[in-house]
């Protein structure tokens, strides 16, 4: 059983590798001239600012809460799927009210103008 | 012992690496053919002049990327700016080892591979978040804050798509969805008939999953110049482009497996050699798939950004969402009749 996964462990292995391998012979093989100027973060030509570590826009984190309690939902959606046949008419009623608790958050959501980005 | 690590080392390395060789080949030529196609649509000659018609371009390139020199910005974090192309690299190659190319052309045959798959696609965005900070520079972060959002955000419809392919397929495993779409009537029985508007959601979300034209904001060229990685040269940058195009010729192959059956054939099986499947039929319509990127490319302007929010949230999902119930019923009643 665990033995199919093991071609999978090599092949992160494998990439991870290559990645490395590039890496080493960008670093080794290319040139090494820094500079003052060229190492400084890059904003047009402007001089940069300070850190540009900012805050930034509150609904990018509002997304990401949003995104987990889907993601779960759909992660409870996945063994549903694969044993549904098996259960029959129940599974599909069951579903059919997760699906609609679902959707009556997603619409209070929505209502409330968390999706709004104008 | 000897025979046991060539069992379980060697031969799996080998197939590996017949997989991954491939697929680098298969960027580097992608590469040429995107510019060559979207050089035709601008009535331009493309890149024609290394190696006949151009065919080296993609091949100089790479040696010209890994003889520049890899810029580490002052106040860019070291360890996590190095780590960054690695994290986006490692996913889009590992995605490969549960694709089926044909019947038993397979790395894994796990039985949770769909369920890897998404792992693996969700993976890609640490290295995209990592870049953008670890870069320590404005365009980095913006382009890395927006393409993260986008991201997250086309996954779930995309979660929702695969659903349905699960409900009609009742499997995880890659190999046994494309056996659920075999039949005696050829490409009607394809998930893509009953599927139709997740197939759509689905190959759509797969564009803005990889951050591709229309939905570049994330590189953006006209306003961030190249979101998360402006700060990446020589190899380190080479390195997002190749995990960048090789997740592009992969939600190709998936949109090829979950909704045009795999490597089955349009053809009925009952006409003979050209109704029988083969990896060839998958490359063919993968290539299809890639060659869709391109055209969306060459023929569509830039969405906004809240409106590519709009797309994913406010259409996308709700329709993906009726869409698992509509699969549910057509399942159960059984309006679809799945497997041979």
């Amino acid at each position: 059983m665990l033995a199919e996964y093991w071609p999978i462990l090599l092949f992160i292995g494998v990439a991870g590798g290559l990645g490395v391998v590039l890496l080493a012979i960008g670093l080794l093989a290319g040139p090494r001239r820094p500079e003052s100027e060229k190492l400084s973060p890059y904003e047009c030509g402007f001089e940069a600012f300070e850190d540009a570590r900012m805050r930034f826009d509150v609904r990018y984190y509002l997304l990401a809460i949003l995104f987990i309690i889907f993601d779960l939902e759909i992660a409870f959606l996945f063994p549903w799927a694969v044993v549904f046949k098996q259960i029959g008419i129940v599974a599909l009623i069951e579903m059919a009210l997760f699906l609609l608790l679902l959707v009556v958050g997603f619409a209070y959501v929505w209502k409330k103008g968390a999706l709004e980005w104008e | 012992m000897g025979e046991q690590i060539l069992n379980q080392v060697v031969w799996p390395v080998v197939y590996i690496l017949c997989i991954a060789v491939p697929l680098i080949l298969a960027v580097a030529m992608f590469v040429y053919w995107e510019r060559k196609v979207i050089g035709w649509m601008h009535v331009r000659m493309g890149p024609n002049k290394i190696g006949p018609l151009g065919l080296l371009q993609a091949f100089a390139d790479v040696v010209k990327l890994l003889i520049k020199e890899v810029i580490l910005p002052t106040n860019a974090n070291r360890f996590l700016y190095y780590l960054a192309p690695l994290l986006a690299l490692v996913p889009a190659f590992a995605a490969w080892s549960v694709i089926p190319f044909g019947e038993r052309m397979v790395l894994a045959n796990v039985n949770a591979g769909l369920l890897y798959l998404l792992a693996m696609t969700s993976m890609g965005v640490y290295g995209i978040i990592l870049a953008g900070w670890a870069s320590n520079s404005r365009y980095a972060l913006l382009g890395a804050m927006r393409s993260a959002a986008q991201v997250i955000s086309y996954e779930l419809a995309m979660g929702l798509c695969l659903v349905c392919v699960l409900v009609l397929a009742g499997s995880l495993n890659l190999t046994d969805i494309v056996h659920a779409q075999a039949g005696g009537k050829g490409l009607l029985d394809w998930f893509w008939l009953p599927l139709l508007p997740v197939f759509v959601i689905y190959f759509v979300s797969g564009v803005a999953e990889t951050n591709r034209a229309p939905f570049d904001v994330a590189e953006g060229e006209s306003e961030i110049v190249a979101g998360f990685h402006v700060e990446y040269s020589g190899s380190a940058f080479a390195i997002f482009f190749l995990a960048e195009y090789a997740n592009m010729i992969l939600v190709s192959f998936l949109a090829s497996v979950l909704f045009l059956g795999g490597w089955l054939s349009p053809f009925p099986p009952s006409w003979g050699w050209i109704g029988q499947g083969s990896f060839a039929w998958l490359f063919v319509k993968a290539f299809v798939f890639a060659f869709l990127f391109l055209w969306f490319r060459a023929s569509f302007p830039r969405y906004r950004y809240d409106q590519i929010m709009r797309l994913g949230w406010k259409v996308f999902i709700p329709i993906s969402i009726v869409w698992v119930l509509v699969a549910g019923c057509m399942k159960y009643f059984g309006w679809v009749v799945t497997g041979a």
